[in-house]
């Protein structure tokens, strides 16, 4: 068989693979750990019947391995279950939230990615001049606050103050495109701020990684212009690290979408966790975590997927 | 010791005036932590230096406080997960073989999940103590030292000089202690500088979704969640802790910043 | 001085920028004030040891510094122009132009990701000397005249998928196929093994001849230069030490360190008998590596005498260090077995007893890597004394200052770091705590390759002292056959896993030989001007008559 086919196959099975481990692992966490479901949704003065009650109804009985399976099967079919608080059906609630998370994360890469890339080439070029420097220490500033003081600095100073923006970032399907846009202006904007940092400083590390190889010197002392020396020469072995950071940094977006999700009371995926976690709603918090879970494990893969295609020696084998 | 940068004076500066306000909260703060001592959200006054918060309580007593708790938690999970991931790490690049794989395995399991996700996965069933919050965070963050500890252990295991101790025929613990752990404490002292930060920002972030550092107690992120309605009415003490974290941080990143490099440039020689 | 020349260097000064641990970074000169000149046609030989500025003469020809090279001062003409003073696009017209370079790992310098055509002709095209067309027509024609196979189509392959000596003279095309005036060879065979190395250099040799173009030949390696160049320079500490004609650099050396130079390798020993029992016996030994699936030994069988030297010899790839594994016990062979002081050694180091492992020591290659860096000469050396004798206190110390005695480095010595030492110096250091156990026996693992010439000799010549003192064998790895003509009783030649040859030094040096040593005896270079010619026409009867 073809190698790469070969590598591809086994790089999209191991996925799967941790994919699964990963439902055992949040499956196992939930259910293990102490703490009473049952006893959490009642509360501390709950008569034992009506425990014993609630215990036999979500099945709380059953042997866990056929709870997990049960569990997983569910999944498997889009089933996640009802959620214990509100008796609602978890796929549906998730349906929209997922879609409101995705529309956000999705505008703060289309910003992020390009800009990140654009700055951490800038930096190489004027490496060790001011325009490094002013660009690393404003990441390492930002890097040093976590998202949400980001998010209420910059409510603070531009919605409130300046009033560009609104505060709160609702949004509903009867908004047209831009209205949408409009309300998650800030919100994208914070993400981005976060991300951008990371996914700067990872890049500006690829490429001068790159641009320290031997083959760069070689091109240097054919006398071709910068230009063409990054193009033909570092360009095409940059690829592959240039796409693992910017993956790694998207799955670094799913993360900031939940607290910035709480920041602007967006109704996304993330929102709806953290509520979750609070009022201890362990279905739809191994269904979040399943979700974000599989996102993560994606875009991971995506990753090794580009740099195996992108690696000469398995594209043209001996 | 007399040759330190400036940057990195002013990073230990800062950082040892955070740690000693942490130290001496009680005989710092004006007053009570929990004590109700003025209206809602009165502004900075020669009473109260930084204002009153959500329910009337003095802001500079609730920052002061609020450290101490951050930095305490922030500290011992640091240390759990340091001393669990680097001994664990370290082991598993030593013993090599299956134990090495299965833990290595085990590790890139947990680290499929982002960190934040599975600790709130892992919360929703756990009851929300400081005790717990720092073991959660401690064991969840000690799967990134493992493998830093890990590689570096595992370039040091590769070297000449520790064969030529295996061929003497030393015992594994003198080759952890004596031969690889002295080489492989620079990287992971200053990797400590960032797990701090991390942490702090860490449970920050958990006590501003509520799922941190319970109230009446307080901590920097809990005074965010607190006082976060104001913002709408342009009071800003929600946005204190962002100034001290920011500076806490970025001194330890200074001075973890210089750890690095007296210690890389070092290697080996005495400076 | 004359005006006819392709390249005029008058008081050539260079800085870097250096960053010694605990101090602050800081500029100091690596080359003082170099002068010469360079005909069109001719080659000229820059030799010197590791730091003696070479490289960095040679990319100054093109006004490139390397890292935090700085050229401070002097004049560089090319073609009748100071490039030092010419814009930076004139430069870049220079470069891969007017004067192209060939460096020594061809592997690293070619893309990964481009075929070897694309670079090759990359230059030429760019400076506008040729079509693209024509240019990859020049190519095919370089690639015929360097010997490469299939020269049609070996353009459209990528830089993995050929050998390491097929790259190094695609990287000579990619330096002739502009049609340069001037061609910097950096250490272009230093990289490859012996028996290719003849061939890279004899079509390098060729390559210049025929295209007429002028060359700056950098190596480390006298007998190399002495093949190729017309003018030799030899450096030292960014100095020239002497400046003339082949012919009187390698016959008639003024200065003492160019003598000491030409004459390296010349270490008189005389072979000693076989006596009645070897102290190590390697019995037919099969090895693999474990999750491989074929052997990297065949059957080996050597035997080392008491207080004598067997040197296994051969290239990379022969065996020769995975005999040394299996005989330390760090790779249990499939089959077979050593006899070691008149006991059989368990396979696996991790079962043998302390005497077995005092007894049988091991000095590596690269000495920086084999001491840890966080203790002290002191702790390194008494470790051992310590482990094996149970010394401390003033005792060890005593016995520390003795063995540094035996190396002949002093008691000061003692404090310090491996950091402070010069390479010599740590393999001495080295070699005392081999020698702290009392060892019948020291497996030496290429300790000299990672050297200078002269202090290599150094470490020879304390190597055999040391044998005379302490009566211990040595166990000598090496791919150099000068090295093994200095210090071997008995000589094992290596060649894909096989013992090729075995015996007494004069017999396994004298002919007749079997094809294979005749090779590799016959590709070490000589000191001795038109020794590659000789060596090529000899081969070439050879197979015209067989």
């Amino acid at each position: 068989m073809n190698p790469i086919v070969k590598l591809l196959a086994q790089r999209i099975a191991l996925s799967l693979l941790l994919l699964l481990m990963i439902s055992v692992v949040i499956f196992v966490g939930t259910m293990i750990l102490p703490g009473d479901v049952a006893q959490s949704i009642l509360g501390q003065s709950a008569t034992p019947e009506a425990l014993a009650n609630l215990r036999a109804e979500l099945g709380l009985n059953d042997p866990p391995v056929a709870r997990y399976f049960q569990w997983l099967f569910g999944a498997l079919q889009g089933d996640l279950g009802t959620a214990l608080t509100s008796g609602q059906d978890i796929t549906s609630a998730i349906g929209s939230r997922l879609s409101n998370t995705l529309f956000l994360a999705f505008w703060a890469a289309l910003i992020a990615v390009p800009l990140a890339i654009f700055l951490g080439l800038l930096a190489v070029r004027y490496k060790d001049r001011w325009p490094d420097k002013l660009i690393s220490a404003v990441t390492l500033a930002s890097i040093s606050i976590p998202e949400f003081l980001i998010g209420y600095v910059l409510m603070y100073l531009i919605a409130v103050k300046l009033r560009w923006f609104p505060s709160v970032a609702m949004i509903n399907d009867s908004m047209n495109l831009w209205q949408k846009l409009n309300s998650i202006a800030l919100p994208v904007a914070v993400l981005t701020l976060v991300v951008l940092a990371h996914m700067m400083r990872m890049t500006r590390a690829a490429i001068l990684n790159v641009m320290q190889s031997a083959y760069i010197e070689t091109a240097e002392l054919k006398g071709l212009s910068t230009f063409n020396v990054i193009w033909r020469h570092a360009f095409p072995n940059s690829i592959a690290p240039i796409v693992n950071v910017v993956m790694l940094n998207l799955a670094y977006l799913v993360v900031g979408v939940v607290v910035i999700e709480v920041v602007f009371v967006y109704p996304g995926m993330g929102q709806y966790l953290v509520d979750h976690v609070s009022k201890r709603d362990v279905p739809v918090v191994q269904a979040c975590g399943l979700i974000f879970a599989a996102v993560y494990i994606g875009l991971n893969m995506i990753a090794d997927i580009v740099s195996i295609l992108s690696n000469p020696r398995l594209r043209h084998p001996k | 010791m007399k040759n330190i940068p400036l940057s990195a004076l002013v990073g230990l500066f800062f950082t040892a005036l955070y740690f000693l306000g942490a130290l001496f909260a009680p005989l710092l703060a004006p007053y009570g932590m929990a004590e109700v001592v003025g209206d809602v959200w009165e502004p900075s006054s020669a009473e109260f230096w930084l204002g009153t918060d959500n329910i009337g309580r003095d802001l500079l007593s609730r920052m002061i406080y609020g450290g101490r708790t951050t930095i305490f938690i922030a500290t011992v999970a640091t240390i759990i997960s340091f001393t669990t991931g680097a001994v664990v790490g370290i082991f598993a690049a030593v013993a090599g073989g299956w134990i090495d794989q299965v833990l290595s395995r085990f590790v890139d399991l947990i680290m499929s999940i982002p960190t934040l996700i599975f600790a709130l996965v892992v919360l929703s069933v756990t009851p929300v103590t400081v005790p717990m919050l720092i073991l959660v965070m401690g064991l969840l963050d000690s799967t990134r030292v493992f493998r830093l500890a890990r590689a570096v252990a595992v370039d040091i295991e590769v070297m000449d000089f520790v064969e030529a101790a295996r061929l003497r025929g030393e015992r594994t613990a003198w080759i952890i202690f004596r031969e690889i752990l002295p080489n492989a404490l620079s990287p992971l002292v200053a990797e400590m500088g960032l797990r701090f930060i991390f942490m702090v920002l860490f449970v920050s972030t958990l006590s501003f979704l509520g799922l941190g550092v319970q109230p009446p107690e307080a901590d920097w992120g809990g005074i965010v969640k607190e006082n976060k309605d104001g913002i709408v009415y342009g009071i800003p003490a929600a946005l204190l802790p962002a100034f001290a974290i920011a500076t806490l941080a970025i001194s330890v990143n200074l001075v973890a910043d210089w750890v690095l490099n007296r210690t890389t440039s070092l290697k080996g020689g005495r400076g | 001085m004359t005006d006819t020349a392709v390249l005029k260097v008058r008081d050539l000064k260079i800085g870097a920028t250096i960053y010694p641990p605990g101090e602050k970074p800081h500029e100091i000169e690596i080359v003082h004030g170099i002068s010469f000149d360079l005909e069109p046609g001719k080659v000229l030989g820059l030799i010197g040891e590791s730091g003696a500025g070479k490289s960095t003469i040679g990319l100054a020809s093109m006004a490139y510094g390397r890292g935090g090279v700085e050229i401070t001062g002097g004049e560089v003409w090319v073609n009748g122009r100071d490039i030092l003073q010419s814009r930076h696009s004139d430069i870049r017209k220079l470069r891969g132009g007017e004067v192209t370079y060939v460096s020594q790992s061809a592997a690293a310098s070619f893309n990964p990701a481009r075929t070897i055509m694309e670079q090759v002709v990359e230059a030429a095209v760019e400076q506008g000397k040729f079509s693209r067309r024509d240019a990859e027509g020049r190519a095919r024609e370089l690639f015929a005249k360097l010997g490469l196979p299939d020269p049609d189509n070996i353009g459209a392959r990528y830089p993995h998928q050929v050998s390491g000596g097929q790259l190094q003279r695609c990287m000579t095309a990619l330096a002739l196929c502009p049609e340069p005036d001037l061609v910097v060879f950096d250490e272009p065979t230093t990289a490859l093994d012996v028996t290719t190395q003849i061939d890279v250099l004899m079509a390098i040799k060729e390559a210049i001849r025929d295209t007429g173009v002028a060359a700056l030949y950098i190596t480390h390696d006298l007998a190399v230069v002495a093949q190729v160049s017309d003018d030799i320079m030899v450096l030292r500490h960014g100095d020239t030490v002497e400046y003339g004609p082949v012919d009187q650099i390698i016959n008639t050396p003024q200065e003492e360190y160019t003598q000491a130079l030409v004459s390296v390798r010349s270490i008189d020993h005389e072979e000693k008998a076989p006596t009645e029992e070897p102290v190590l016996s390697v019995r037919n030994i099969t090895a693999r590596y474990k999750g491989t699936k074929f052997d990297v030994l065949h059957n080996v069988n050597v035997d080392l005498y008491p207080g004598q030297t067997l040197a296994v010899v051969g290239e990379s790839g022969s065996g020769k260090s995975t005999l040394a594994r299996v005989i330390t016990g760090l790779l249990p062979p499939r089959e077979g077995e050593i006899h070691f002081a008149g006991r059989t050694l368990t396979p696996d180091f991790n079962a043998r007893s302390r005497e077995d492992l005092r007894e049988l020591q091991m000095i590596y290659q690269m000495a920086d890597v084999a001491m840890n860096p966080r203790q002290t000469v002191g702790t390194i050396i008494g470790r051992p004394l310590e482990f094996y004798f149970g010394l401390r206190g003033a005792k060890k110390r005593q016995r520390i200052i003795e063995l540094l005695d035996e190396i002949e480095l002093g008691e000061s010595f003692m404090d310090r770091y491996p950091a402070e030492l010069s390479g010599g110096q740590k393999q001495r250091v080295c070699i005392a705590r081999a020698l702290a156990a009392k060892p019948k026996m020291i497996i030496c693992d290429e300790v000299t390759s990672a050297l200078d010439p002269l202090v290599a000799d150094g470490i020879l010549k304390l190597l055999l002292n040391l044998q005379k003192i302490e009566d211990v064998a040595y166990l000598f790895i090496t791919h150099d056959l000068a090295t093994v003509r200095a210090i071997a009783d008995n000589i094992a030649v290596m060649y894909k896993g096989k013992v090729q040859r075995y015996g007494q030094k004069s017999q396994v040096l004298s002919p007749p030989f079997d094809d294979y040593t005749d090779l590799l005896l016959s590709s070490v270079p000589e000191m001795k001007i038109g020794w590659l010619e000789e060596v090529i026409a000899h081969r070439k009867m050879e197979s015209a008559g067989n």
